[in-house]
């Protein structure tokens, strides 16, 4: 996967996610979706309301041209939908956009209406009072029935999608993830494959006419509440403490998805990020293979150097890497660390230099994160950036 | 026809001259200020008391707002955001909402029911006086708190501050305590100040005013006390509940040792969805107030508006888990919160479309009240459609904790709540002061802050359809929020120069602002038959009522309400 060094993951025109409205064209045009007409309008209609406001957004409609094959979806797009419990959720939505323009487009235009049509008209105007009228049983009425009935559709569509998407059956075949949030990253274990990384979760891609391959994740949280959310993936699950919540995806296209904590967690609650990638089963197989095995022995001196240090120092205590003493679990399992994209749950992206910097000074990347600074040494730095490097 | 009312006669009565009472000395006025139990100086009071908090915390949302101008901004480091967010929401909340509306209700209900004060007037005075010391209380831990980080710790748990960030292990030092004290002495003063609205609006109407005829601006206070004491003390249970955690290990949050997260949630939102309706009471009473005066006509089917508010109120008490959609609730109690939380949009609409139904057929005048009431009607149909959109739960799994919701909920709290505020405060500025408002400073105070207003939060309704999540205090360039935030900042600039013009104007009118007479806006309720400002004791005699209208009555003698009620 070809990331940009730096640490912001500046935005290139190569990687860039299709803008937002982009999707609106592809999902009007393409019969991919079988939408029955009501939908359909919805969308229309929710889409020219979205055109016009997007004059009030200039720089938004300015966004350039998708690429053909994004490979990291950085914008969180709700609409964008990627997988199956997300465009579910897209069902009651439409509906409930085009009930709320609806009837938003019904009181503006009564409201303009009435302010032009009883504005004042000069200063004699006042001198008389209009018609006194009190109230009109009927028209109260019809505008108390009206509302229930359209109250009564939302909550059989909503009841409808609530138990599709959230009582949905976990196939035996499912992926099973065990995702445990900490302050302020997260800790991904794959129970039946025995595997255990972090901040990034791999499922493999399933596909809307073959067999589904969906990914089921039990959230769980070692010390305050946080949220996982994956907005093209799924909607938000907490991950609460002393509870086992659920969720699952299943996306339909590879690449990475990116997601934030979004339940306040504390200090770095931004900087929380996780990423989700999609692979093809094959990429997937891989890639499991590959966590299953031990990290490969380091070669050069420096990297030799650099693992002497960190079991000298006391990486160990919080750190663990696989059939090793590094046994700690109050930081990420590094054993694959070289695998992973990101440094600090997103903070950075996992490159020498970023490394460098994050060991350096922990507390100048990340605020307030619980990873210490342990005034390494210049030799003792470089060293242990080598011998990290090759954790893959 | 007998016991026609007759303004001039009946109701005038000279203010009364206290010996002793030297104009202009600082001693007397203070004096006067920390002693008075009359409800109306202690409305005022309440409303001053508001207003000040209100720049604090709008100081707060102004740094919040810098520091989410530009991606990867080092303004404000993490632990000072967290603090700004938690004591902006709890500011704006409990020491600017809530005042506000109490405030109203303190200086108008007695003047509305012809009444000569409170029913427990030194009660009122406790009330006011426990809630400014309260206030007090939560800003000196930015100067006396040992924190997590320094001696001089705000609490950073977020206003609804979640178990278990508020345990012992996850918020050292005492900020917390000072965010829990705060808020349940707080909420001693205000349960005091409800049941002391309701015992005066139960107890001490004037002859003729039945309830049926209480002005709709009196049963939404009405409404509003019932709501604070049916819910402010679930908030004081649980602030108890989290400092015995804190202090006695009672471990009923501490998850650690098998307390129950999910528990303070409920315990919270029990409290926390009624208060929402607590905050927004206030904003019905005012514009039902304001758009028949300016629209020349009746209010708009009384009883079913009065039913609506009740309903409203009933309704709001068993919708508080729609705030808990993604805590892994079952999918049953998830249907059910969709359903309750639905079902209040219905009373909700009722009311809109009877403010509708009043101004069709009147004779407008755009004076400021009703300009301000206008853009409530616009924004609170937006904050109340985004509401209905954030009750479909599996769409509220994308919203929920997102930038959608932010904005959801400052178009009800800014859009809906103080616009009104503005309203009301314009509509009997020359009830409190003889003065009116001026007019033109009115018009730029209205322009720039609706204008800021939606420049800030309508692009956040974008932000959460992109996924920024609340609460963070930094986002990296290249998630597609940048321009939306920036625009956010610019909006809030824009808001300040209107409160600047707000401010000014309350100042400029007090001092240059021409003379209002009694009853500026020719209205109909009972607190325009007094003099402006009202004497001590309000009427001299007090009035006899015969319709919801009184003063329509008097002054349509041909023609009275009563006839046709």
């Amino acid at each position: 996967m070809h990331l940009p060094a730096e640490r912001n993951e500046s935005l290139t025109k190569k990687n860039f996610p299709p803008t937002h409205f982009a999707y609106l064209k592809e999902s009007v045009l393409s019969p991919r979706l079988s939408i029955s007409g009501f939908a359909t309008t919805a969308r229309l209609l929710f889409t020219a309301c979205i055109v016009i406001l997007s004059t009030l957004v200039p720089a938004l409609a300015e966004q350039p041209e998708p690429s053909p094959k994004p490979d990291i979806y950085r914008l969180t797009d709700i609409f964008q939908p990627q997988s199956r419990p997300a465009e579910l959720i897209m069902e009651p939505t439409y509906l409930v956009l085009l009930i709320c323009f609806g009837i938003f487009a019904v009181v503006v235009a009564v409201l303009v209406y009435v302010l032009i049509k009883f504005r004042p008209r000069g200063p004699q105007d006042h001198l008389e009072e209009p018609p006194q009228v009190y109230g009109s049983y009927n028209i109260e009425m019809a505008w108390t029935v009206i509302p229930c009935l359209i109250v009564f559709v939302l909550v059989l569509v909503s009841s409808r999608s609530i138990v599709e998407i959230q009582d949905q059956p976990m196939p035996e075949d499912a992926i099973k993830i065990r995702l445990i949030g900490h302050q302020w990253w997260w800790e991904v274990q794959y129970p039946d494959l025995g595997i255990t990384t972090a901040n990034e979760i791999h499922v493999p891609v399933s596909s809307k006419n073959g067999p589904p391959r969906p990914t089921h994740l039990f959230l769980e949280s070692a010390d305050v509440i946080h949220s996982f959310w994956v907005p093209q993936l799924a909607g938000k699950t907490d991950l609460v403490p002393n509870r086992l919540n659920h969720t699952w995806v299943e996306p339909y296209k590879t690449g990475v998805f990116v997601g934030n904590c979004a339940e306040y967690c504390g200090t770095q609650h931004a900087n929380m990020l996780l990423r989700v990638i999609v692979q093809t089963p094959e990429d997937f197989e891989k890639w499991a293979v590959n966590q299953k095995q031990l990290p490969t022995e380091p070669q050069d001196a420096l990297a030799i150097q650099g693992k002497k240090d960190f079991y000298a120092l006391s990486c160990v205590n919080c750190h663990k890497i696989d059939a090793s003493p590094a046994e700690g679990v109050f930081g990420p399992d590094l054993t694959k660390f070289a695998v992973r994209q990101t440094l600090g749950a997103g903070v950075a992206l996992n490159t020498p230099e970023n490394l460098h910097d994050w060991l350096l000074s922990p507390d100048s990347l990340k605020p307030g994160c619980y990873m210490p600074d342990m005034k390494l040494s210049p030799q003792q730095l470089s060293s242990l950036v080598a011998y990290l490097q090759t954790l893959k | 026809m007998a016991q026609e009312i007759i303004i001039e006669e009946n109701y005038r009565m000279p203010a009364p001259v206290h010996v002793g009472d030297e104009k202009g000395s600082l001693t007397r006025v203070i004096q006067q200020l920390v002693f008075t139990v009359d409800h109306k100086k202690l409305g005022l009071m309440y409303i001053a008391a508001g207003l000040l908090f209100f720049v604090i915390a709008g100081l707060l949302a102004g740094l919040i707002r810098m520091q989410l101008a530009f991606p990867n901004n080092h303004f404000l480091p993490p632990d000072v955001y967290n603090q700004s967010f938690t004591m902006h929401g709890t500011t704006m909340i409990f020491l600017v909402g809530m005042p506000m509306a109490f405030g109203f209700a303190n200086y108008l209900v007695p003047l509305m029911i012809g009444a000569r004060d409170m029913a427990f007037p030194r009660l009122n005075a406790f009330g006011f006086w426990v809630f400014f010391f309260s206030g007090l209380l939560l800003y000196f831990s930015y100067v006396g708190a040992p924190g997590l980080y320094a001696a001089g710790s705000a609490p950073d748990v977020g206003w609804f501050a979640y178990s278990p960030l508020t345990t012992k292990a996850f918020s050292r030092g005492h900020s917390t305590d000072y965010w829990t004290l705060s808020l349940l002495l707080g909420g001693i003063g205000s349960v005091a100040t409800a049941l002391n609205i309701l015992v005066t609006v139960f107890c001490m109407r004037c002859p003729g005013m039945t309830l049926g005829r209480l002005p709709i601006f009196v049963w939404c206070m009405v409404v509003l006390s019932f709501l604070v004491i049916l819910a402010l003390p679930c908030l004081s249970a649980c602030q108890i509940m989290i400092s015995l955690d804190r202090y006695l290990g009672a471990k009923f949050f501490d998850t650690q040792a098998g307390g129950d997260a999910v528990l303070w949630q409920h315990f919270f939102w029990i409290f926390g969805h009624p208060e929402v309706y607590i905050l927004i009471m206030p904003a019905f009473a005012i514009t039902s107030e304001v758009i028949p005066v300016f629209s020349r006509k009746p209010i708009f089917g009384y009883p079913v508006m009065v039913a609506a508010v009740v309903a409203i109120a009933f309704i709001s008490l068993g919708v508080w888990a729609h705030h808990m959609f993604c805590v892994g609730m079952v999918s049953l109690a998830n249907a059910f919160f969709v359903t309750s939380t639905l079902l209040v949009s219905i009373p909700t609409g009722i009311k809109i479309f009877n403010w509708l139904a009043t101004m069709y057929g009147g004779k407008l005048r755009f004076e400021l009240p009703l300009i301000f009431c206008i853009a409530f009607l616009f924004q609170f149909l937006i904050a109340g459609l985004t509401g209905v959109m954030l009750a479909v739960a599996p769409f509220d799994w994308q919203l929920s904790d997102s930038y959608f919701v932010v904005a959801h909920f400052h178009y009800i709290l800014i859009g809906g709540l103080l616009f009104t505020i503005f309203a009301g405060i314009y509509y009997w500025y020359p009830k409190a002061f003889g003065k009116l408002p001026n007019h033109k400073l009115g018009l730029w105070h209205f322009w720039l802050f609706a204008i800021g207003f939606h420049i800030t939060f309508l692009p956040q309704h974008f932000l959460g359809f992109l996924g920024m999540p609340r609460r963070i205090y930094t986002y990296q360039s290249d998630r597609g929020w940048d321009e939306m935030n920036l625009l956010s900042t610019i909006g809030v600039a824009i808001q300040s120069a209107g409160i600047l013009f707000f401010v000014y104007n309350l100042i400029y009118s007090y001092f240059w602002g021409k003379k209002s007479g009694d009853d500026p806006w020719d209205a109909w309720t009972l607190e325009w038959a007094t003099t402006s400002p009202p004497p001590e004791y309000n009427f001299a005699k007090l009035p006899l009522v015969k319709s919801r209208r009184p003063l329509w009555d008097a002054k349509h003698p041909e023609d009275p309400d009563w006839k046709h009620e």
